[in-house]
């Protein structure tokens, strides 16, 4: 293949990168601009969300869409849940004191961790996509499922801005983010918000994870690299920004795909945490964001 | 005419379209008592911070003893010999009382901390709560436990942010004779709402309103200017 | 301050009777546990004192891990140089962090002190040829002697052990009773207060963390010598978190406590691996329990309630 089609083909691949990527950063971004806590055991509410669409696709019967759609409700209903647990046992007794959270969720992320290995075992296992549609282009085929993923995590994007700008709840949420203290003096209820939020992010992971899973596979160590990742976007983007979230996960899961076709994948990974911990240093507020963390 | 040990030129600090601290010349004389007041929010807060170095001037130029000091940092200044107590008490909540004042003391690397740290205690009347954990002191305590602090610095310049603010009556009159024994070698900067305190302690009253300079004078003068009347009040007519 | 000073040295003592009363795998594991209790103790100064939640510490203690072996195998540097240029390289690596993560506080130095310890990882794996990446390489038993002490064999390497496990907590009692010791709890306590009394918070922080990488570098040269293996998951983010889990449990800022942590934690998933191989779950749940109703840990708990001169 030539460089042009070669490139192009990267630049698809970094694109469905960069939605999944997308999905599951704008949870952890929600959660840090509303709560003000770093949930380190993110990615592990991503990899639940992938066993569990495991589970689910294995006990429903007949054509594979329909155990699939099924795991793209149940899968964030149940990771939701987990994070509800955790929020009103361990996050809310803890008063969200930074520093303790943090602690708390490393916490979180080995028992999860732990979970699975128990429950599903350590092997990665694939899960059968919904439907199977090869886009023939001129230079090469690309599986159309992809393009499903790009097309849904937009979709999820898009519902998510509808609920933050225009619905009561999303109001809530934004003037908890903005200021808390005023929130609750208008009688918001900051415990439910916080609750509700934790539950929100999580289920987004879960989602972009049961999007995922199809093409890549679900293994029980598969949080690191999107923890990781989604921590690079958030930072760069912006903590508590959404827009700037969204256009950070672009660039790196365009950049991602493409360095790591053309260059190792490990120096790819070396230059973006030391980036990340750059534009933490020197720019903390990120491209987008407002407030400094 | 004592010597100059502090002065300001051209002090300026806005933030965003509000002008808190606008252009403020200011003298202070080397072993003078001296009251900054002025109604709420004229300023006297953010311009005592220009001067300790909490908060960095936008322009003009700040001496200590002759030396420029606009560019140094709040520690260095310290070290320079400005001490600050802060209007909101900020001490060691998790420490003793001890152990509080002993952070101030070692500054100075005396050659036996502890009674050096006693001492200190003593010179506000803590001596007795030396164990005490300083967040369990009375309000007025931890107040004392700030000046304790800032003179166990033994500063050239040691300011002092409403300090009588939430002390007994008993309380000021020992404050007030803790502040009168401290010149010469110590000058003093209060910032005060008590009138009574100010009247009583300072040589000389500079009033600040809406970030300027409005009047510096000693508290006859002070309390006869029309002006100062006029801000306090609204109207020019004569207070009590 | 007598009977801090006798207590600490008590412990010393009791490790020192206990290296011909111990049976072999418990020998051992008390070895293992002394050097741990020493890159503890180094996360202590910068945690448990200064307040800087940093999660980015096997990069110090890999940076001397890496520098000894690497010096030893490598570069044939006699063992006892390529054990001091392990605690250099971990004080040096921290300095180098401290001077820019130190420019940021809270979350932000959490996150950026984890991003050099991942790059750190990382580049271990990028120069995979050298380093030997994740599965790391071996240190030749001839090369782990100092003269006539071989510190592969079971006593010599326990009563080493022993000795840097000694310095290092005399040092530390001794560090929380300087001026700079204090400088460091008051930056933890409330900052813009020491700022206003003269301490540099800039200086204060990052002497304590080049500190903290020096006790940390000096752990993973030891445990590269004494157990003869240099590798890449020593630099990941477990051995980041490990130090941290020990302070909490056993007491952060107590000069005891991260041993305590060390001992307590090593034996609680040594005891729970008989019955379940689930042992990321003893630690994630230890995390959990600690940090909702232990916060100030055993020793924290212990000095709260009663022994309040406990240093």
């Amino acid at each position: 293949m030539d460089f042009g089609p070669f490139l192009l083909l990267a630049l698809m691949e970094g694109t469905v990168t960069a939605a999944v990527l997308a999905l599951t950063a704008v949870g952890l971004s929600l959660v840090f601009g509303v709560m003000r806590v770093v949930n380190v055991a993110h990615g592990e509410f991503f990899m639940l969300g992938a066993v569990v669409a495991w589970f689910v696709t294995q006990a429903i019967p007949g054509p594979p869409w329909v155990a699939f759609l099924s795991a793209l409700v149940v899968a964030p209903v149940m990771v939701g849940a987990v994070a509800l647990a955790t929020d009103r046992l361990v996050l809310k007794r803890l008063n969200y004191d930074p520093e303790a959270t943090i602690v708390a969720t490393i916490g979180l992320l080995y028992i999860l961790q732990q979970a699975a290995l128990t429950f599903y075992g350590p092997d990665a296992r694939p899960v059968p996509a919904p439907f199977t549609w090869r886009i023939q282009l001129p230079w090469f085929g690309w599986s159309g499922y992809k393009l499903f993923v790009i097309v849904a995590a937009v979709a999820v994007l898009l519902a998510v801005w509808r609920l933050m700008t225009h619905t009561k709840a999303g109001l809530v949420m934004r003037a908890t983010q903005m200021d808390r203290d005023t929130a609750r003096a208008f009688g918001i209820d900051t415990d439910r918000v916080n609750a509700g939020v934790f539950a929100l992010g999580a289920g987004l992971a879960a989602v972009a994870a049961v999007l995922v899973v199809p093409i890549s596979q679900a293994h029980y160590l598969m949080g690191a690299d999107p923890l990781l990742l989604s921590f690079i976007v958030v930072i760069i983007g912006g903590l508590g920004s959404l827009r700037g979230t969204v256009v950070a996960a672009l660039v790196i899961g365009l950049s991602d795909g493409v360095i790591s076709v053309f260059f190792s994948p490990t120096l790819a990974k070396i230059i973006a945490t030391l980036l990340v911990a750059l534009v933490l240093v020197f720019r903390p507020q990120g491209l987008f964001g407002t407030k400094a963390p | 005419m004592a010597a100059v040990i502090l002065t300001a030129r051209g002090l300026t600090r806005h933030f965003g379209g509000l002008r808190a601290v606008d252009g403020v010349d200011f003298d202070l004389s080397q072993g003078e008592i001296h009251a900054l007041i002025g109604p709420n929010g004229a300023g006297k807060t953010t311009f005592v911070s220009l001067l300790s170095g909490r908060m960095p001037a936008q322009s003009g130029t700040i001496a200590l003893g002759g030396r420029d000091i606009t560019r140094l940092s709040a520690h260095a200044r310290v070290r320079a010999g400005i001490a600050y107590t802060f209007q909101i008490t900020s001490i060691y909540p998790r420490l003793t009382a001890f152990d509080n004042v002993a952070l101030a003391v070692q500054r100075q690397s005396p050659p036996d901390l502890h009674s050096a740290t006693m001492a200190a205690l003593s010179r506000t009347g803590l001596a007795e709560r030396a164990q005490q954990i300083a967040g369990t002191l009375s309000y007025g305590h931890q107040r004392l436990l700030e000046i304790a602090m800032g003179l166990a610095l033994s500063p050239r310049v040691l300011i002092l942010d409403e300090p009588t603010q939430g002390l007994a009556a008993s309380e000021i009159e020992g404050f007030k004779a803790l502040i009168r024994a401290l010149p010469p070698m110590t000058t003093v900067l209060l910032i005060e709402h008590n009138m009574e305190v100010v009247m009583d302690l300072a040589d000389r009253i500079t009033v600040l309103n809406f970030g300027r300079r409005l009047a510096t004078g000693t508290p006859a003068e002070i309390r006869a200017n029309p002006a100062v009347q006029a801000a306090y009040l609204g109207t020019p007519d004569a207070a009590a | 301050m007598n009977r801090a000073f006798a207590l600490h040295l008590g412990v010393i003592v009791a490790l020192l009777a206990a290296n011909w009363l111990l049976p072999a795998y418990h020998h051992t594991n008390l070895a293992r546990i002394m050097v741990m209790a020493v890159f503890a103790m180094g996360y202590n100064i910068a945690f448990g004192y200064t307040g800087l939640l940093s999660l980015g510490h096997a990069l110090f203690f890999a940076a001397g891990m890496y520098a000894t072996g690497m010096g030893i195998s490598l570069l044939a540097i006699p063992t006892g140089p390529a054990l001091l240029l392990g605690l250099l390289a971990g004080g040096a690596m921290a300095a180098a962090v401290g001077v820019l993560a130190l420019r940021t506080g809270g979350v932000s130095f959490m996150i950026v002190t984890l991003m050099f310890a991942q790059a750190g990882y990382l580049t271990i794996l990028y120069f995979g040829p050298v380093t030997g990446g994740d599965e790391g390489f071996v240190i030749d038993r001839a090369a782990r002697a100092i003269g006539p002490i071989d510190l592969s064999a079971d006593m010599p390497r326990y009563l080493s052990a022993l000795t840097l496990f000694s310095a290092a907590l005399l040092g530390h009692l001794a560090l929380t009773r300087t001026a700079f010791g204090r400088s460091m709890i008051a930056m933890r306590e409330n900052e813009e207060r020491s700022r206003m009394l003269g301490y540099n918070p800039f200086t204060v922080k990052l002497t304590a963390l080049a500190l903290s990488g020096a006790y940390a570098g000096a752990a993973g040269a030891a445990f590269a010598v004494m157990f003869g293996y240099v590798g890449g998951s020593f630099a990941g983010v477990q051995y980041s978190i490990l130090p941290l889990l020990y302070v909490l449990l056993g007491g952060a800022g107590t000069v005891l406590g991260p041993f305590v942590g060390a001992l307590v934690m090593f034996y609680l998933i040594d005891l729970s691996s008989l019955i379940t191989t689930a042992t990321l779950f003893v630690t994630g749940a230890a995390l959990l329990l600690i940090v909702i109703f232990a916060p100030k840990g055993l020793l924290g708990t212990v000095r709260d309630r009663w022994l309040t001169w406990l240093p």
